[in-house]
């Protein structure tokens, strides 16, 4: 089973990538979003979103899923970042997962963008995933694990 | 200036602990190339055709003199004993060791500096007006909004891998010194019809192979409302951007392909949900920010006194007369001038100074100008705060170490990239051309008979040198594997910001110096009263240069 971190531990399910060539969707892949569409009744519970995907389409479907997954088909192209947080910032409670191409050194980005499951392509080097995952005590702007930005840190500070 | 607080350095220190590991699993093959390549560029490295380039960030140019000291110290021991001021107000230099850069990285963070996102497809260094805080018509000081927008976009998680790099200026000022309009957005600071003062905002600005001027996509936005309504952009530009093509990528291309209503629409959308959110401003942190840039202790000198004891050494020594016009500056307090150091010496690489010229002017910003330098986007360094009554013995010294070239704003004043002697990107070389045409125009009373006059000169179409918007531009070309050179003519990086139109066939190398005393001499000869070169060329357009160059050229 490939393994995965969630709540800062290494783990391991049996959820697969989406396979976008099927119409229907094979046990254990997440579904596309087209998939999800199709499927009557918000029965699904999961979704995988790819670069392109409007993630406005699960505004109103949020509390029916309990797992989100956001692909990296490689790690240059940064849109699911942006996804992440407009789902959480859309009030998505469920687990955020990172799949796909996305390097350990990424981690640290994605966790505050409001991911809480990583699930790298390659799960090689799971532990580095994780060593790389809290380079940072200290950050600038607000984000979704930090959601006061450092001055009005500082200021309750100075009181 | 902006003084790091534990949490700033606590920022900068784990970087540099970060970017320590990241070298050491690189190094050791745990890291791929693909992988290492966005990691390193965020950290300023790029491998070039010599060595690796780092580029070191000096936010919205402003550096004290210990971390002037501290950057001499670096190029002396990790580098060849030169640094580079670059177009956007960074410091570069060009022969460091990769298992070295770590160091470096530490011995900056010792005076608070960095790096972080000098380069690669993230928000770059934040650059502003290098007459900021002293200029006579400034509107406000927009160092205070540069240092909100240095902490907002470093290590912002979610813009770290954008479609392209992205670049942002501020303009606060009646004259824009900061190119605004070429830059993916530009805010200037400007007053509302109730006189109130917020930011006006462009977008989609940028050089590169199509340069494009920046579009309105806000008149006026409330000053609190600052970071959300840039984050709102960033959205819209990291998800819909173009990332099939990096030639296209740009946030420009973006909003040529939506039109800028519907791009503004796109914004107002995504603003919609961060609007007054955490992330809008308090009084308490503009308070703060503003709280680092107040004016320094300013002796209460009689401005018309000084004024004419300068005027008295000008007319005494004529050769200080022409700088003391040409490369200093009015400042809005009286008795006191900026002072522009011109790193456009003939014969060395414009915007090249070496460890003991950094030395010297820590040392003369500590005697002058209250510890405080200046780097500027024409690739020059400023004192900003010089009373006149020393600006005498400020040239003498500046004389003695070959830094006192008066043309500041003229022919010689060139802006140039590193081009084919340190670029792999060049298709030719940039800096023996600005040689070749500061040699052939050495003559100052022929030079400041020309008038201002910028000519900018890139190796290749990514237009480092900005050649787009020189009032001449010279780019380097590849003809068939031979360097060739396209000339353009009319750019302007002023708020008339235009983009140069292009002459006509490309010249060799050698040729240049005599096409550009050609188009000098049809500018003389076309001139009404003192118009400069730009106000010419806009009255007569392009048609008798060309002729007169290319009849030549026959
Ligand atoms: C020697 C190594 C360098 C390399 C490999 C390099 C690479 C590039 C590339 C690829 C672009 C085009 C990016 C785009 O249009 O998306 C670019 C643009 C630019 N570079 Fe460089 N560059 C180098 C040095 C410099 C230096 C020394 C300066 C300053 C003197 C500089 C300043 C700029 C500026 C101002 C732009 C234009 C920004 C714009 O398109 O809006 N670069 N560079
Ligand atoms: S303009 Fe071209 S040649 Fe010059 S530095 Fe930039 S990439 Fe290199």
């Amino acid at each position: 089973m490939p393994k995965l971190i969630k709540q800062d531990t290494i783990c391991s399910d049996d959820w697969l990538a989406a396979d976008a060539a099927s119409d229907q969707v094979a046990q254990h892949h997440f579904p596309t979003l087209p998939q999800w569409r199709a499927a009557t009744g918000r029965t699904l519970r999961t979704v995988q979103l790819q670069p392109g995907d409007v993630v406005a389409e699960l505004a109103d479907a949020l509390d029916t899923l309990d797992i989100i997954a956001v692909d990296f088909p490689v790690l240059t192209d940064g849109r699911g970042f942006s996804y992440a947080r407009d789902l959480r910032e859309r009030g998505y409670r469920g687990e955020l997962r990172a799949t796909g191409h996305f390097m350990p050194d990424q981690v640290h980005y994605l966790r505050r963008c409001g991911f809480d499951a990583f699930q790298p392509a390659d799960d090689s080097r799971i532990e580095e995933y994780l060593r790389q995952s809290r380079v940072f005590s200290e950050q600038y702007q607000a984000s979704v694990d930090q959601p006061l930005p450092l001055f009005r840190r500082r200021e309750a500070q100075a009181g | 200036m902006y003084i790091y607080d534990q949490y700033d350095q606590r920022i900068v220190d784990e970087r540099v602990a970060q970017f320590r590991d990241q070298t050491r699993r690189y190094l050791a093959g745990e890291l791929s190339d693909a992988e290492f390549l966005p990691l390193r560029l965020q950290n300023g490295l790029y491998v070039q055709r010599l060595a690796p380039m780092l580029r070191i960030a000096v936010p919205y140019g402003l550096l004290s003199s210990a971390q002037v000291r501290k950057l001499a110290h670096i190029t002396r021991h990790y580098d060849k004993g030169y640094a580079h001021v670059s177009t956007r107000q960074n410091i570069q230099l060009n022969w460091p060791v990769l298992e070295e850069v770590p160091d470096i990285l530490a011995e900056l963070a010792s005076v608070q500096m960095h790096a972080i996102q000098t380069s690669g497809n993230c928000i770059r260094n934040t650059t502003t007006d290098q007459f900021a805080g002293v200029a006579a018509d400034e509107r406000e000081d927009p160092r205070p909004w540069c240092e909100i927008i240095r902490q907002w976009s470093t290590l912002h998680p979610e813009f770290a891998f954008l479609p392209r790099k992205f670049k942002i200026a501020v303009c606060a000022s009646e004259q824009d010194r900061a190119a605004i309009h070429a830059h993916d957005i530009g805010v200037e600071l400007l007053p509302n019809a109730a006189g109130e003062l917020g930011f006006k905002v462009l977008v989609g600005g940028g050089l590169g192979r199509t340069p494009v001027i920046g579009s309105v996509v806000c008149e006026w936005l409330e000053k609190r409302h600052l970071l959300t309504y840039l984050e709102a952009i960033l959205r819209v530009y990291n998800q819909h951007g173009r990332r099939d093509n990096k030639y296209k990528a740009r946030i420009k291309i973006l909003v040529k392909a939506m039109g800028v209503e519907a791009f503004r629409d796109a914004v107002e959308a995504e603003w919609a949900q961060l609007r007054d959110g955490p992330s809008t401003l308090t009084e308490d942190e503009v308070a703060r920010a503003k709280s680092f840039f107040t004016s320094p202790p300013y002796a209460d000198i009689d401005g018309k006194d000084a004024g004419e004891a300068l005027a008295a050494r000008a007319a005494a020594d004529p050769i200080f007369g022409n700088w003391l016009t040409r490369n200093t500056h009015p400042h809005r307090v009286p008795g006191y001038r900026a002072v522009t150091i011109s790193l456009k010496a003939t014969g060395i690489a414009p915007g090249d100074i070496t460890d003991r010229q950094l030395d010297l002017l820590a040392d003369l910003a500590d005697s002058y100008s209250f510890g405080e330098l200046r780097t500027t986007h024409q690739q020059n360094m400023v004192l900003a705060d010089v009373e006149e009554t020393a600006l005498y013995s400020l040239w003498q010294r500046l004389q003695k170490a070959g830094l006192a070239t008066a043309n500041i704003g003229y022919l010689t004043d060139l802006i140039c990239c590193p081009g084919g002697d340190y670029c792999s990107l060049a298709n030719a070389k940039s800096i023996p051309v600005a040689e070749a045409i500061q040699a052939r125009f050495e003559d100052l009373d022929y030079l400041y008979d020309l008038g201002p006059l910028e000519l900018n000169i890139s190796g290749c179409m990514n237009a480092c040198g900005h050649h787009h918007i020189g009032h001449i531009g010279i780019l380097g070309v590849d003809k068939k594997g031979a360097e060739f050179y396209q000339v353009s003519l009319g750019g302007s990086q002023s708020k008339d910001a235009a983009i140069g139109k292009i002459l006509g066939p490309s010249f060799s190398q050698d040729a240049i110096p005599d096409v550009v005393e050609n188009l000098l001499a049809t500018f003389v000869s076309l001139r009404q009263g003192d118009e400069t070169f730009l106000q010419t060329y806009n009255r007569v357009g392009i048609e008798p240069f060309k002729e007169r160059v290319y009849a030549k050229a026959d």
